[in-house]
């Protein structure tokens, strides 16, 4: 899939202008609120009709105002899930999940119901109505409504940001289902890094209605600048690690990477799963030789390939370690007095306790037998 | 009790003749109650107001007024009541077609007032998700429009039935009051009470006409707690 978007809109004494291209499996619009990230998701469902612009999906135009150009949202086959679900309060959930079926040409169809039930583990709402629904659940119905549309695309509109933190860790792992066995591209729109950075496979950053950035989420991630301010703390390497093992005894998983072994606390993950690891800027330590007699697990070795200046009195120091790009965030002073420059062998050391379930994700509550 | 259930048939005859025109004009006043509340709940054009005016125009005007405007546009001689006479065989003037007529516009600016009302009360992002699912305006406004507006539905009919049970003057200047034809439970009270030794007849249809209309406003209680049940509303 390849979303082009290039638009420009006006909406009061707010002006959107943004263009980029993304062919990734997840791309987030990310950036903080009033950043024009849903006002450009509602360009792309056809909610909103561009003052200017080309919006196409893999080569279908759907709105090119120059060639006056617009296709009505019911005729894009783009899927929407709301931040608020939007659930229709007079079907049952089996009504709302057929609905958007009857529209869908039959030859077009490629969702089946037990299928997404099952993906989305809602078999035993099908009889209720959406008032009787918990927020996480009527979310992730809303998800299952959009998907039996049999969408081209999926956009998701902050899907997450009106549940509470247990509700997000509920919904999370079906979303990394649906990246990771279902083809639809998705984009989604969100203002969490911990979001962006577990389920991203690319980012593009909106700053007041303009493109920051755009590119691959271990790239974008790394990008301390370009985070807003309130969420830099939480900026930092994103690693696609696998677990290799538990340590039982201790209550650890080890993760592989490039880098090296990664301890972290227990995850309910079997044995071979994917695991997309952030690593906090701010969490991680830079020692110049081996450390010793050091409580932390986490060491690992490798190069200094950039130096950044960061906010304040801090800078950001980009380590590879052997193809893995660690970022470590320390101060001035630090760098000075350890004379860290480009090119400059390194530990990076991480605590093991320094991991949440906001930078590992938890498992999916199934498998925790794993 | 006998006295009460001991009706002539005349006295049968404009029960159900009540019965029936406030039907017709209940259900002819609906689809297009529903049109002109659309229209004025979301439509955004000149003249919106006047249209506004004009619907409202039976609640403030004297229903005499009304009917003899009726009369002149609806009558044999009309240019509507002409027009739809020769070229549809329809005849309102002295016809109970004619009383539901006048019934139904008497009503119907009540039942556009309830429906809007309900109409302006729905969730708009809802349809907006409709569309997303593929749905184009007409099945949108099939589908999750008419079942979100349906207390507003019930509730705008029952007020056109309840107008329609109790119109008198609007119909008695357009239709008369003939025996069989035009003669409603208002006219046919109205016609006992200007004779002597009427007294028993007025009664007994001034009852019938309360227990009518306290069925109809019962029934719409239920219908309508029933639909909100169903869709518990947060």
């Amino acid at each position: 899939m390849t979303l082009i978007v290039d638009i420009g809109h006006r909406l009061g004494d707010f002006a959107i202008d943004a263009s980029f291209e993304s062919a990734g499996r997840l791309t987030a619009l990310f950036g903080p609120s009033g950043s024009g990230k849903s006002t450009l998701i509602n360009l792309i469902a056809g909610l909103i009709r561009p003052e200017k612009g080309r919006i196409a999906v893999d080569g279908r135009v759907l709105v090119d105002t120059a060639a006056g150009a617009f296709v009505p949202m019911h005729r894009r086959r783009i899927g929407m899930v709301f931040q608020d679900a939007r659930l229709f309060p007079h079907l049952s959930v089996a009504g709302n999940l057929r609905y958007g079926r009857w529209f869908t040409p039959a030859s077009e169809r490629y969702a089946d119901m037990d299928g997404v039930v099952d993906l989305l583990g809602i078999g035993h709402l099908l009889d209720r109505r959406p008032a009787k629904l918990s927020g996480g659940e009527k979310q992730r119905v809303a998800i299952g409504r959009a998907l039996l549309a049999s969408p081209k695309l999926l956009l998701m509109d902050e899907p997450l940001a009106s549940l509470d933190e247990a509700r997000k860790a509920e919904i999370l792992p079906y979303v990394e289902r649906l990246r990771d066995e279902t083809k639809i591209p998705i984009v989604y729109v969100s203002h969490s890094i911990a979001e962006v950075a577990r389920l991203a496979s690319d980012v593009v950053v909106l700053a007041q209605g303009k493109v920051a950035a755009a590119g691959p989420t271990g790239e974008i991630m790394q990008r301390l600048d370009l985070l807003p301010a309130e969420e830099r703390g939480e900026g930092g390497a994103v690693l696609d690690t696998t677990v290799l093992r538990h340590d039982e005894s201790f209550g650890m998983t080890v993760l592989g990477s490039p880098a090296g072994e990664i301890r972290v606390p227990r995850l309910a993950r079997p044995a071979g799963a994917p695991v997309r690891l952030r690593i906090r800027a701010r969490d991680v330590m830079i020692a110049t030789d081996r450390p010793e007699g050091l409580s932390a697990l986490n060491i690992l070795a490798g190069t200094i390939t950039a130096v950044r200046p960061g906010v304040g009195p801090t800078v950001e120091i980009a380590i590879d370690c052997n193809g893995a790009t660690v970022l470590a965030r320390i101060t001035e002073q630090s760098k000075h007095t350890l004379r860290l420059a480009l090119g400059r062998k390194v530990f990076a050391v991480i605590k093991t306790i320094s991991f949440d379930s906001a930078t590992t994700g938890p498992g999916l509550p199934i498998e925790a037998d794993g | 009790m006998n006295w009460l259930l001991d009706l002539t048939p005349d006295e049968w005859n404009a029960v159900r003749l009540s019965i029936k025109v406030a039907t017709v004009a209940m259900l002819f006043s609906l689809p297009p109650g529903i049109l002109i509340a659309l229209v004025l709940a979301r439509g955004q054009f000149w003249g919106k107001t006047l249209l506004n005016g004009l619907v409202h125009l039976p609640l403030i005007l004297p229903p005499v007024v009304t009917g003899y405007l009726l009369l002149l546009t609806f009558g044999k001689r009309g240019p509507a009541g002409a027009f739809l006479a020769e070229h549809f065989g329809i005849i309102f003037s002295f016809r109970w077609t004619g009383a539901a007529l006048a019934c139904g516009v008497m009503g119907f600016p009540l039942m556009v007032r309830a429906i809007r009302l309900s109409i302006e009360a729905v969730d708009r992002r809802m349809e907006a998700a409709a569309g997303t699912l593929g749905a184009n305006p007409l099945w949108v406004f099939a589908t999750i429009t008419l079942p979100l507006i349906l207390p507003g539905l019930i509730a705008g009919s029952i007020l056109s039935f309840a107008k329609a049970m109790g119109e008198f003057g609007a119909t008695i200047t357009f239709v008369s009051n003939i025996p069989n034809e035009t003669q409603t439970l208002p006219s046919a009270i109205y016609t006992f009470t200007q004779v002597p030794g009427g007294d028993d007849g007025a009664l007994r249809l001034t009852l019938i006409s309360i227990v009518i209309s306290m069925a109809a406003l019962v029934a719409s209680e239920v219908l309508a707690r029933r639909v909100g049940r169903r869709m518990d509303i947060e």
